[in-house]
């Protein structure tokens, strides 16, 4: 399954500009609490950790509980160094993983 | 009544007093009739071990943290919150982790983020469910490892983890 994200960030920042980046990703974020037709609980199927690094280096890390609701958007800041490549990273239950790229341009 | 819950915050003493008592009545009721149906819930208790987790032997003190959350929530499955820190954000002086933790939501733990001086500013914005009304505890911890909280009540009306699928 491939899952849509988006990604908003400046394409270009002055060096030492504090920037700020917004993700959003489509996932279900199935809690494990609700029940289903059947009377069974629906099982967990949540994103547990997203990542970004910046060349290389990681810049932010967040552990997601199911208390974090569908289409998990995560909006968050960081300082502009050097021009480079954001590589963002969700991974959960089930296998689930999906990578996404955003290049910044420093001058 | 769950709109009576929020008037004590802006009434006078005597009437908030009234409607403490009212409220608490109200909660009690309301959740012996919800026991039922939710076999499992975080409690308060459950929140302050929760808390107790991400502290260790640290000791908690309030301010420094603000918790930008709508104090009335019309759907508790998507609440947006915004939680800031008051802070340099220099190698010897940032904050380190960002925990948000809830009092009752089937678990207590909602998201813990870590930053480094790196984040030039120690701000993270999601989207969180809402089990029901309930207060929501964002707790920053600093490079001297020292912690800092902020807290926020938030009605909600329409509950979330709840309803069943149809």
């Amino acid at each position: 399954m491939t899952a849509r994200v988006l990604i908003h960030l400046p394409a270009t920042a002055r060096r030492g500009e504090v920037i700020e980046i917004k993700s959003l990703i489509s996932h279900p974020m199935e809690s494990g609490y609700r029940v289903g037709t059947n009377g069974a609980l629906i099982p967990r199927d949540i994103i547990t950790l997203f990542t970004c690094t910046y060349n290389g280096e990681e810049i932010f890390r967040a552990e997601l509980s199911p208390a974090i609701a569908a289409n998990p958007f995560i909006a968050f800041f960081t300082t502009a160094t050097e021009s480079g490549t954001f590589v963002f990273n969700w991974s959960g239950d089930n296998g689930f993983s999906a990578t996404e790229t955003a290049a910044l341009a420093v001058e | 009544m769950s709109l009576q819950m929020t008037d004590p915050l802006r009434s006078t003493a005597n009437r908030r007093g009234f409607l403490m008592r009212t409220a608490g009545f109200a909660a009690a009721a309301g959740i012996a009739s919800a026991l039922p149906l939710r076999a499992s819930r975080a409690t308060p208790q459950a929140m302050q071990e929760a808390i107790r987790k991400i502290l260790g032997e640290a000791v908690l003190q309030h301010g420094r943290v603000s918790l930008d959350v709508p104090p009335l929530v019309e759907n508790g499955n998507t609440v947006p919150l915004t939680v800031s820190v008051d802070s340099p954000m220099t190698t010897a002086d940032h904050v380190k982790a960002i925990h948000i933790v809830n009092e009752k939501n089937p678990q207590p733990h909602v998201i813990s983020v870590t930053l480094g001086p790196r984040a030039g500013r120690a701000s993270v914005s999601t989207r969180i469910k809402l089990a029901t009304s309930q207060q929501v505890l964002a707790l920053a911890e600093m490079s001297d490892g020292s912690f800092w909280s902020e807290s926020a009540d938030i009605v909600v009306t329409i509950a979330a983890c709840v309803e069943n699928i149809p």
